[in-house]
């Protein structure tokens, strides 16, 4: 078994799945690939299961709101090779009125409360999930508040403006 | 004659060998002087609620000797710090299992009016949720600060009738709240 760097990383990748996956860039050494919904888990499980990667632990899952664009959130995976310590960032682009994508509890216990943290803040529909409830918040809350579709601040309110605190 | 202060007798009829008071002005004399606080610390203020504890301010010299974190024989809830909204029904539940009477104090700006945290999360002061006697205003307030709300609610205390718990305004205002 030897080393494995970024490089290595790519052609492995592209070896396995070709055009099924699209290399963004790799800022600040991390290498960034972007995939479809129906891709995720295969990508997923070639990382974690192949032989020479190892890339066995996830990081973290979570999620972003680009408003402009048109596949508007995107669902991020950041997976870590504890042998190697080469780290890979995963992204899928969900439409806003679709946000579904498959579980990867299937693979990762650890990713249950990660997708709940993801379902809570940004309304990703976690298909398959034991358990998606909202992990953080309240439950009766009715939005997903990291989503940018509203104000930080209530513009109605009153009661904190600055006159109230001789400002 | 020694430096230690006393409390004041409460204005009564003196004269050689008795003192006549109204029985609400004695109690409240006793009530003030043995608050028992219960201390409801989340945050920061909690922190600074810890130096009003310690030896330098004191807060015991008040009579305020038992604190305990628990709602029983407790008489003043002091709420420090940021309570989110997921906090709020057990702050709630804290404030009913206390028995009458019952004083409550919010301290610093978090627990008045939700502080720096104009956000979803967090409840926008704790008057939303139950009745606030005292507020204490800073981020956070010096232990000073918190002495001084302290021997307000003293103050509220000492002055209180026997009967506003029962009266039909108190009534009112707990109803607002949804309590009984």
């Amino acid at each position: 078994m030897g080393t494995l760097n970024n490089e290595i990383l790519l052609q492995q990748f592209t070896a396995q799945f070709g055009e099924r996956v699209k290399f963004v860039g790799e800022p600040y050494g991390l290498v960034t690939v972007e995939t479809d919904r129906n891709q995720i888990i295969d990508v997923l499980t070639f990382l974690k299961n192949d032989a020479q990667l190892q890339f066995v632990y996830l990081t973290d899952i979570t999620a972003i709101h680009y408003p402009e664009q048109e596949n508007s959130i995107g669902v991020i995976y950041h997976l870590h090779s504890l042998v190697h310590n080469v780290r890979i960032r995963l992204k899928v682009f969900l439409p806003e009125g679709d946000v579904r994508i498959p579980t990867a509890s299937v693979l990762w216990n650890g990713a249950n409360w990660m997708e709940r943290e993801t379902y809570d803040f940004f309304g990703v529909d976690f298909e398959g999930h034991p358990n998606l409830v909202r992990i953080l918040n309240v439950d009766d809350m009715t939005v997903f508040p990291m989503r940018k579709e509203y104000p930080l601040e209530d513009p109605n309110r009153v009661d904190k403006k600055d006159f109230y605190f001789g400002r | 004659m020694s430096d230690v202060q006393i409390v004041n007798a409460p204005p009564g009829v003196e004269g050689s060998g008795f003192f006549a008071t109204s029985l609400d002005k004695a109690i409240g004399l006793a009530r003030s002087h043995s608050l028992w606080p219960l201390p409801f610390a989340t945050s920061c203020c909690g922190i600074e609620f810890m130096a009003t504890m310690g030896s330098h301010y004191d807060l015991s010299r008040f009579g305020a000797e038992r604190l305990s974190f628990s709602p029983r024989q407790a008489d003043l809830l002091m709420v420090m710090g940021t309570i989110s909204k997921k906090m709020a029904p057990v702050l709630r539940q804290v404030y009913l299992q206390m028995a009458e009477p019952r004083w409550v104090m919010a301290v610093g700006a978090c627990a008045s009016s939700g502080g720096i945290f104009d956000t979803y999360s967090v409840l926008q002061g704790i008057d939303e949720v139950i009745p606030v006697d005292v507020y204490v205003p800073g981020c956070p307030p010096r232990p000073e600060a918190i002495i001084d709300g302290f021997m307000n609610i003293q103050k509220l205390v000492q002055t209180e009738s026997l009967r506003r718990r029962e009266s039909p305004e108190y009534q009112k205002l707990l109803a607002q709240y949804g309590i009984q």
